[in-house]
């Protein structure tokens, strides 16, 4: 294999590469489509006309890309990397892992060309059609039969809690995805849903909330359980906090998704119980926050001279603001103001970009150099560069997306003297302009942000093995 | 939901919340061998990790929020029972306004032990305006088109109900008449308009004619003959060939095609004579509605708005057409 072993386990670090390098370039597309379909919004002129590039068909591919392809590749990614270095074998199932990486890589063009030719199951952060689902389920099917396997022949005597999460989301996200996705088929590219009425749009939230629990969040909690020590070189803060956590987190997340039907058909008691766990579950998300942040104790100073340790303790401040700001959204009066309006869109986005994309981007950090040989990444400056612009492009997101949110809300239920209502649609919408524009120039700094790290990637790959030396602590 | 499902929910749900109090009570207790603070001597690729307690406020604000969530669920509901205030959001579950008008009317009673937000909502909404509708409905349509106040509360009310297919300015669009102008289909009279609104109007239809025209020759001459009427050039041996088939036409629109109106009858059949075409006026679009037909549906709104609504926008709508 490769001199970046350093133990005697032969590692299967190809597939690592694979997806780490197609993590970045799924981050730029993902971006880009976002930044096209913001700018849509204030330009409607920017779909020229074609049916392929309307807003309605972008918008779930720029969804798709960033969840499923740029997400949840590196999830792969730190996934493999990180059960096999901390059960200290290789992974299992020889082959099956490639082909995962072949696999997912259909499935993401699958995705990349159906959505904007219109096939849709029209279910949100669902909406690939049945055969692309079945592709799907195998592809995951063999995801599992690898992680699983490897954590089977460890060489360790426990099971790090980096996998645990890791674990839960593999199999959570399957039995979402076989949910939700029941449907028959019509033909080759149409189906109806199993379900009908207030069941499917359960259902549907069901699986909705749960991407964001199980996917989002679980799954990037294991990254964050290894990169946030290891790039720290601190032990982890809490053992028995993390066990706490983990239990509390993923049995609470899954009742979450009916605080996306308040005030629906949805039956009260079923509302209630969805805003009641989405309450509880603030707690438990913040466990994980706690025992990354404060895995730092000890080590503050280091976040002053190294970027990628900023990116992953920056991505837990947004999960924690945002894990605030979900179960806070969830309470019904508060979701009576903020729900259908762009507090959500600022919601996700601080979830997505500020913890996701983060800790995701510190992740990849770490692992190029030691994947590809190096010491360090090409340009420590240009990962400094990347965190600003990052950052402030998500600043301006969020900020724009809260008060544009707000002021729809209070806007729509706005009522004269008379009891009518003050404002029509319309006129919500014109007053919301100059914050796609800001919401548009967030954007424009996160992809940049992504070609960047895209360059610094190639850069660190194509320099002669070994030539890139690690920087002194300072 | 059966007694089954019932209990399923009350099980899962209580368990879950049982469960983590259980979970966060063993978690505060040094179960794991070593001592507070100290590692807990294992290590994964160079990753150690501390038995370090659960920080205290943590653990106290956990420890609320289920207890919150017990006192939450105990007072409104769970599965099928309805909780101890009494709660529901609204009515969930009737099939019909019949049916959904009586259950309004047994849970607003003061003992009834039901609290219905929406209903409650609604009849707190209507004492605070409903006085000030009374009091327009008391007056006439042609006196409150000239009240500056209540023609603003007319028109917010078309910008909110009616504006999506007739415009924000009532000048209606194609298969939506226009409302500001002074040719009308059902009549113009504050009475007329009021009766559009409140109870709708379904065009009496205009049919597929190329059948009973004998074909696109047909639909070309009576095209040519419509066109005609309202003093557009057009090929006048085509006119004339179309003016022998306009009887057909007559019964609705009148012999001289100056529309159902005129003729004292709700029909719904626009006047040919006047340049103004609800569907267009190419000659494209003509031959289009004689070839294929035409039908317009305006939905009644007393069922959803109340008379005394309708009663103020169709003193706003009678406003459009008055100079």
């Amino acid at each position: 294999m490769t001199q970046s072993n350093t133990s005697a386990v032969d590692y299967n670090f190809d597939v690592v590469r694979q997806f780490t390098v197609m993590t970045v370039i799924w981050g730029i597309v993902g971006t880009f489509v976002g930044v096209l379909i913001a700018a849509q919004l204030i330009w409607p002129a920017l779909n020229f006309d074609t049916p392929w590039l309307t807003y309605s068909r972008l918008r779930p591919l720029h969804t798709n890309a960033v969840i499923f392809a740029f997400g949840t590749s590196a999830l792969f990614a730190t996934s493999y990397y990180v059960v096999q270095r901390t059960c200290q074998t290789a992974l299992f199932g020889g082959k099956l892992a490639a082909f995962t990486f072949w696999g997912w890589q259909a499935v993401i063009l699958s995705a990349a060309i159906s959505l904007p030719l219109g096939y849709t199951t029209s279910k949100e952060y669902a909406e690939l059609e049945w055969p692309i689902d079945l592709l799907i389920t195998v592809v995951w099917v063999a995801y599992a039969v690898v992680f699983f396997g490897t954590l089977i022949k460890r060489k360790t005597s426990h099971i790090y809690v980096a996998n645990w999460f890791f674990g839960g989301f593999i199999i959570t996200v399957a039995v979402l995805h076989l949910g939700n996705s029941m449907a028959i088929p019509l033909s080759a590219m149409k189906s109806y849903s199993l379900y009908s009425g207030a069941i499917d749009a359960m259902m549907q939230w069901w699986y909705g909330h749960n991407a964001v629990g199980f996917l989002l969040t679980a799954g990037f909690l294991g990254m964050m359980y290894y990169f946030v020590p290891k790039q720290a070189e601190r032990p982890v803060y809490s053992y028995r906090l993390s066990i706490v956590h983990f239990w509390a987190l993923v049995s609470l997340y899954i009742w979450a998704g009916p605080h996306h039907l308040h005030y629906t058909a949805l039956p009260d008691w079923a509302q209630s119980v969805g805003m009641v766990m989405s309450v509880v579950l603030f707690l438990p998300s913040w466990g994980g926050m706690i025992n990354g942040i404060m895995t730092l104790s000890g080590a503050w100073h280091k976040l002053r001279h190294d970027p990628i340790l900023r990116f992953l303790i920056v991505s837990l401040s947004f999960y924690g603001m945002s894990t605030f700001e979900g179960p806070m959204m969830a309470i019904k009066s508060v979701n009576a103001l903020s729900h259908y309006t762009d507090w959500t869109v600022g919601h996700v986005h601080s979830g997505a970009l500020g913890w996701v994309a983060m800790v995701s981007i510190g992740a990849m950090y770490h692992l190029i150099p030691i994947l590809f040989n190096q010491g360090r990444m090409y340009s420590i400056r240009l990962i400094n560069i990347h965190f600003w612009m990052h950052t402030a492009g998500i600043v301006l997101y969020i900020v724009a997306m809260w008060i544009s949110g707000v002021m729809q809300g209070l806007m729509w239920r706005a009522v004269n003297s008379d009891g009518t209502l003050t404002y029509s649609f319309v006129e919500s919408l014109t007053a919301s302009y100059p914050f796609y524009f800001i919401r548009f120039l967030g954007g424009v700094l996160v992809v940049a942000g992504f070609v960047l790290m895209a360059y610094n990637m190639f850069k660190t790959i194509g320099a002669k093995d070994g030539s890139l030396k690690p920087v002194d602590a300072a | 939901m059966s007694s089954f499902w019932n209990i399923w929910v009350w099980v899962l749900t209580l368990g879950t919340l049982v469960g983590c109090y259980i979970l966060l009570r063993w978690c505060l207790k040094n179960f794991a061998g070593v001592k507070e603070g100290e590692s807990m001597g294992h290590t994964f690729d160079g990753i150690e990790e501390l038995n370090n307690p659960l920080p205290k406020w943590w653990s106290t604000f956990f420890l609320l929020t289920i207890i919150w969530a017990f006192v939450y669920i105990a007072m409104y509901g769970l599965g099928n029972w309805t909780g101890l205030l009494g709660w529901k959001s609204s009515n969930q579950g009737v099939l019909n306004i019949a049916e959904s008008k009586a259950k309004t009317a047994k849970y607003l009673a003061k003992d009834s032990g039901v609290l219905v937000q929406y209903d409650r909502e609604v009849a707190a909404a209507d004492a605070k305006f409903g006085p000030i509708f009374e009091a327009y409905a008391a007056r006439s349509i042609e006196d409150l088109a000239t009240d500056s106040e209540a023609l603003k509360v007319g028109q917010r009310l078309f910008i909110q109900n009616c504006a999506q297919c007739h415009g924000s300015d009532a000048h209606g669009t194609t298969g939506f008449p226009n409302l500001a102008d002074k040719d009308w289909l059902y009549g113009g009279t504050p009475e007329a308009i009021k009766e559009s609104i409140m109870n709708g109007r379904i065009a009496a239809g205009m049919m597929a004619w190329e059948g009973a025209l004998g074909g696109d020759q047909g639909v070309k001459e009576v095209a040519a003959y419509v066109i005609s009427l309202s003093g557009r050039s057009v090929d006048p041996e085509l006119a004339k060939a179309g003016q022998a088939k306009f009887g057909m036409c007559a019964a609705c629109h009148g012999p001289e095609g100056q529309g159902s109106l005129a003729l004292g009858l709700p029909l719904g059949a626009p006047n040919l004579t006047d340049n103004i075409w609800l569907y267009g006026g190419s000659q494209r679009a003509i031959e289009e509605s004689i070839r294929n037909g035409r039908a317009g549906v305006m939905p009644p709104w007393k069922d959803i708005l109340g008379e005394e609504k309708v009663h103020v926008i169709s003193a706003y709508v009678y406003s459009l057409s008055q100079d």
